[in-house]
């Protein structure tokens, strides 16, 4: 324990040495920081703050020093964590790199792959976004068909991927593509590495039911991926896929927290008490206040249960699809509890009378509608529960 | 505080495991419903739980008691829970143990805990007085006249009641009917001539009686502790008895759970495992995620109850709400799952129901306890 405390010392410091002042105010959306070629710094502090996080590897503190990352273990990283949080930092990098290509590069990438890759993503220098679903395979995502063929020195890329987070905005592009159109179809799919700046990449943004959103549809014609960007063995990309498939349910069951996820950050209680008034310092309304109260304690019960998987250990698994499934679903309740106690205050759609906040919850419930559906639905979640958990019968 | 078990935690668990396995399986409850038994519990299955110290987990040691915590006593109940196995030990071990241990005095104390560790002893709380739990709401007054206390009133639904050898005796000594102040707690033995015990049948084939005071005449030592001081410390012990039977409903979840999805695995129907449909996968798999937030709210009271922390209101409430939610869930899915067969008595799954609907009355429902967290939060 001493020598974690000497660590918790060390970060301290360097913290207050080198975490810029505006980096310890809360976020403001268009400082976000998700890295890149193309990245706009609107604040030059939040450079700063990647560069010397990135520099240190914090921005990935488990992954190895030798790639870059900052090398530390389980509780060191706990300490780090705990240290950024107090100072109210904000995240020094946002990147779909880090949370899910990453861990797959360091389980399945070669050693090349693993040096060339690794510190870009973790100093932030490249962006990265993900082609999975294809406008024909959404929940059978096995059965998507970008092909992929064999030129010799490259593979020959030509289809179309859909649900593209940023990808008008990402540098490169981690896809899963047909390379074995004659095998069966979980047995013909590959892992491939693919720089968004070949020709014949294009891509198209598209507009939500909220509006407008980071998502696209990206195209291939034609494009030439050398063949030392295949990840793994060819085709066998699927056990790949699976294996961030959980890292990004993991990511996405924090959704369930208030605070969490897609959302507006705002709370439904205050956001109640606020649209229906109050009663000796309560919701006024009895009936809404009581299913706000079963959310909330729901809520409550859930946050414990991701604090309990963590306390045991929790690795991905199986029960990532229990939290991405509960997670979201609870997110979706939480709008429509939220906007039900607004009122008509809470179907605004421009300022011609609402206010920023209340239409940003209107947006907000409108994209959590998107929650159960992105990362796999609801109903494949309870499949995975049903077939791996409760070892029922296909 | 860490969501998990410690290392002598889990030893605890694991013979419980074993003991309910080997010596109490369902067929022990059924026979016990289809016998004479008054108690509605086996003596010497009793005497076997005392021998392995389950009667002081909550004692002090130097009266003899393991010391060992709600966490202890907590995951014995849930596995007693998982075959329904009847005993004294909610109703002494917890709730006995901890009304004299938190309000007697050091005689009171010594007097009675050590025949408690020892089995000599049973106890019951009795506290409700209507239909529904609601604590304060306590009518039954006790009196001073002269050097003596004179009770009257009536307790209803007193868990084991109709055997404890002292029955703890919640009354109004001041104040009006719904204050928290003004309440005192006696212990009273049960051959008290001006003490009318009716043992009542309900559902579930345990241990209650409605018990009727008239002009009972008790010592002054019989008074626990100070006079009209109760209510609040009564407040913890209702708690740690609400987080105890959570742990008992999360047992009885478990295995009513898993009972179902190994019937849906066998079952076949038009060729094939029921387990196969969908349409019962999606609802095994909604229950399956109801579960591990029980596991998770229970935990974290039991650990909170030893941790004495401050939150231990809101998470007991919390443990009651979601046990019983999900328990209601799983003990109606678990008969309709299991077809014609769930409705026959022969079959053991609709005893879990029957438990089910008794133990979500038990110290609040979800719904009493869903205000509770709302008030204590500011909802």
């Amino acid at each position: 324990m001493e020598h974690l405390e000497t660590f918790r010392q060390e970060v301290r410091d360097w913290l207050e040495e080198n975490c810029p002042p505006s980096m310890r105010t809360p976020l403001v959306p268009e400082e976000e920081v998700w890295g890149g070629r193309n990245a706009e710094y609107v604040n030059p502090e939040s450079k700063l703050w990647l560069d010397r996080m990135g520099a240190k590897g914090w921005t990935a503190p488990t992954l190895p020093n030798k790639y870059g990352g900052g090398g530390l273990d389980r509780d060191q990283t706990k300490v780090l964590h705990q240290e950024l949080f107090k100072i109210k930092a904000r995240p020094a990098l946002n990147s779909f790199g880090i949370w899910m290509l990453a861990p797959c590069i360091i389980e399945f990438g070669s050693e090349e792959q693993k040096r060339e890759h690794l510190p870009k993503i973790i100093k932030g220098e490249i962006r990265w976004c993900q082609g999975y679903s294809e406008p024909g395979s959404g929940s059978d995502l096995a059965s998507l068909s970008t092909k992929a063929e064999d030129m010799g020195d490259h593979y020959l890329v030509n289809g179309q991927k859909v649900w593209t987070s940023y990808a008008d905005k990402a540098d490169w592009i981690f896809a899963l593509v047909r390379t074995g159109p004659k095998e069966p179809k979980h047995n013909g799919i590959s892992f491939l590495l693919i720089d968004m700046a070949t020709e014949g990449v294009s891509t198209k943004p598209i507009t939500l039911i909220s509006g407008k959103s980071p998502f696209c549809e990206t195209f291939f014609d034609g494009v030439k991926a050398p063949k030392e960007n295949l990840v793994g063995i060819e085709n066998s990309g699927w056990t790949i896929a699976k294996k961030l498939l959980q890292h990004e349910r993991n990511f996405i069951s924090n959704f369930g927290l208030a605070g969490g996820g897609t959302g507006s950050g705002a709370d439904v209680v205050n956001i109640a008490k606020k649209y229906l008034g109050e009663e000796n310092g309560g919701i006024a309304d009895s009936f809404q206040r009581e299913s706000i109260t079963m959310h909330k304690m729901k809520e409550h019960a859930f946050g414990l249960t991701l604090q309990r998987s963590g306390d045991e250990g929790g690795k991905a698994s199986a029960a990532s699809s229990m939290f991405k499934y509960y997670g979201t679903e609870h997110n979706k309740d939480r709008y429509e509890l939220m906007i039900a106690a607004m009122g008509n205050k809470g179907l605004g759609w421009t300022s011609e009378g609402f206010s920023d906040d209340e239409q940003a919850i209107t947006k907000a419930w409108l994209r959590t509608k998107a929650n159960s559906i992105e990362g796999g639905t609801s109903e494949v979640q309870l499949n995975v529960i049903s077939r791996r958990v409760l070892d029922l019968p296909n | 505080m860490k969501l998990i078990l410690t290392e002598e935690q889990q030893f605890l668990k694991d013979t419980a495991q074993s003991f309910a396995r080997d010596k109490t399986p369902v067929t022990h409850f059924r026979e016990i419903r289809d016998s004479e038994n008054i108690n509605c519990w086996d003596d010497a299955t009793w005497k076997e739980m005392v021998d392995l110290g389950w009667s002081g987990i909550l004692v002090p040691e130097q009266f003899g008691g393991s010391e060992f915590g709600m966490a202890g006593i907590s995951v014995i109940m849930q596995e007693l829970g998982k075959t329904l196995t009847p005993s004294p030990i909610l109703a002494t071990s917890v709730l006995g143990v901890a009304t004299i241990n938190m309000l007697g005095s050091e005689e009171q104390k010594s007097n009675y805990l050590p025949k408690i560790v020892s089995g000599e002893v049973t106890t019951a709380l009795a506290i409700d007085e209507g239909n529904h739990h609601n604590p304060f709401n306590v009518e039954a007054t006790a009196k001073l006249d002269g050097d003596h206390w004179i009770l009257n009133g009536k307790k209803v639904f007193v868990i084991d009641g109709a055997s404890a050898d002292t029955i703890l005796i919640v009354a109004r000594t001041s104040e009006k009917t719904g204050e928290s102040n003004g309440i005192s707690v006696f212990a009273v033995d049960k051959d008290s001539a001006e003490l009318d015990i009716t043992k009542i049948s309900t559902a579930d084939s345990r241990n209650y009686a409605n018990i009727e005071m008239s002009d009972l005449k008790l010592e002054q030592k019989a008074l626990l502790g100070e006079q009209d001081l109760a209510g609040e410390t009564l407040e913890k012990i209702l708690d740690l008895g609400r987080i105890a039977i959570s742990a008992e409903m999360l047992g009885n979840t478990e295995e009513a759970f898993e009972v179902t999805v190994n019937y849906l695995k066998e079952r076949k129907q038009f060729g094939v495992q029921i387990g196969s449909f969908q349409a019962l996968q999606h609802r095994a798999a909604k229950m399956f995620c109801e579960i591990e937030l029980t596991k998770s709210a229970v935990i974290a009271a039991m650990h909170a109850a030893d941790e004495n922390s401050n939150e231990l209101e809101r998470l007991s409430s919390l443990a009651k709400f979601q046990a019983g939610e999900t328990l209601h869930l799983v003990s109606n899915e678990a008969i309709q799952m299991h077809g014609g067969i769930g409705v026959t008595d022969e079959y053991d799954i609709g005893f879990y129901l029957k438990r089910a609907r008794v133990a979500e009355q038990i110290f609040g429902t979800s719904e009493f306890h869903q205000a509770r967290y709302a008030n204590i939060s500011g909802f």
